[in-house]
């Protein structure tokens, strides 16, 4: 198992690798890539900022309870951080297993609570020369945040409690 | 006792730095580093109920602080 916050280029061909084993019938490989829109607005390019320390404590958690539902230590992850392209990968999951089914899962399950826990932020460029912060909100105040954040609280403090 | 209190994106932004350290009384909680936060200038963008965290671990606000804890406050995730 492996989980780190990288600045340079993500080698998916070398995660899928990392996680490769004969006892292994099925290696699923999840890249996230840059997309050139966003809610409707074309997007130029992407800027990923992490609080580094707890992002790659926070993933290497997420891959153990991976490891732990899906019954394989063959997982790998990968976020990027600084100014990305277009087209660049921004997260990359390996996730090797006996069975596929258990592949696809345990991939599927650290994408998801990557999304939701992970404390990475990204800054959007968009065509017109602006920049928004995704998820922050546009200051048409707190009530769209709110709710999800208290969601986000009760499942950090039921899984501090699992993993203790 | 002090405290080292981390921002990020865009409340680091809103509030136009990424840390700051705050002298507090011991016992103090994770919720008083809030209050303190919420008077400076530029505090008025955070939400009600931010998630929070101490030295690196996701945290309530009731969380009682040691000299040297390091606290963040952070904004929606984005990562992926």
């Amino acid at each position: 198992m492996r989980a780190a916050v990288v600045v340079a280029k993500i080698d998916a061909a070398r995660l899928a690798a990392e996680v490769a084993g004969h006892h292994n019938g099925a290696i699923v490989l999840f890249i996230g890539t840059v997309r050139d829109v966003n809610d409707g607005r074309p997007v130029t390019g992407m800027e990923y900022t992490a609080y580094r320390s707890m992002a790659e404590r926070e993933m290497a958690d997420i891959a153990r309870e991976a490891a732990e539902r899906f019954g394989t230590d063959d997982i790998v992850v990968e976020h990027r951080v600084g100014v990305l392209e277009l087209g660049d990968a921004s997260v990359a999951i390996a996730v090797a297993h006996p069975h596929r089914g258990s592949a696809y899962d345990a991939s599927r399950y650290v994408i998801e609570q990557l999304k939701a826990r992970v404390p990475i932020w990204k800054l959007e460029h968009y065509a017109d020369g602006t920049r928004e912060w995704v998820g922050a909100g546009s200051g048409k105040g707190e009530g769209g945040s709110g709710d999800p954040d208290s969601d986000l609280e009760s499942t950090h403090a039921s899984t501090s409690e699992r993993g203790a | 006792m002090t405290v080292t209190v981390l921002l990020f994106a865009s409340y680091a932004d809103s509030l136009g730095m990424k840390s700051l350290a705050l002298d507090l009384s011991p016992g103090a909680t994770v919720g008083d580093v809030l209050g303190h936060v919420r008077a400076l200038p530029g505090a008025d963008r955070l939400p009600a109920s931010p998630l929070l965290a101490v030295n690196e671990r996701y945290a309530k606000r009731e969380r009682v602080l040691k000299s040297g804890d390091e606290v963040a406050i952070i904004p929606p995730v984005a990562g992926g």
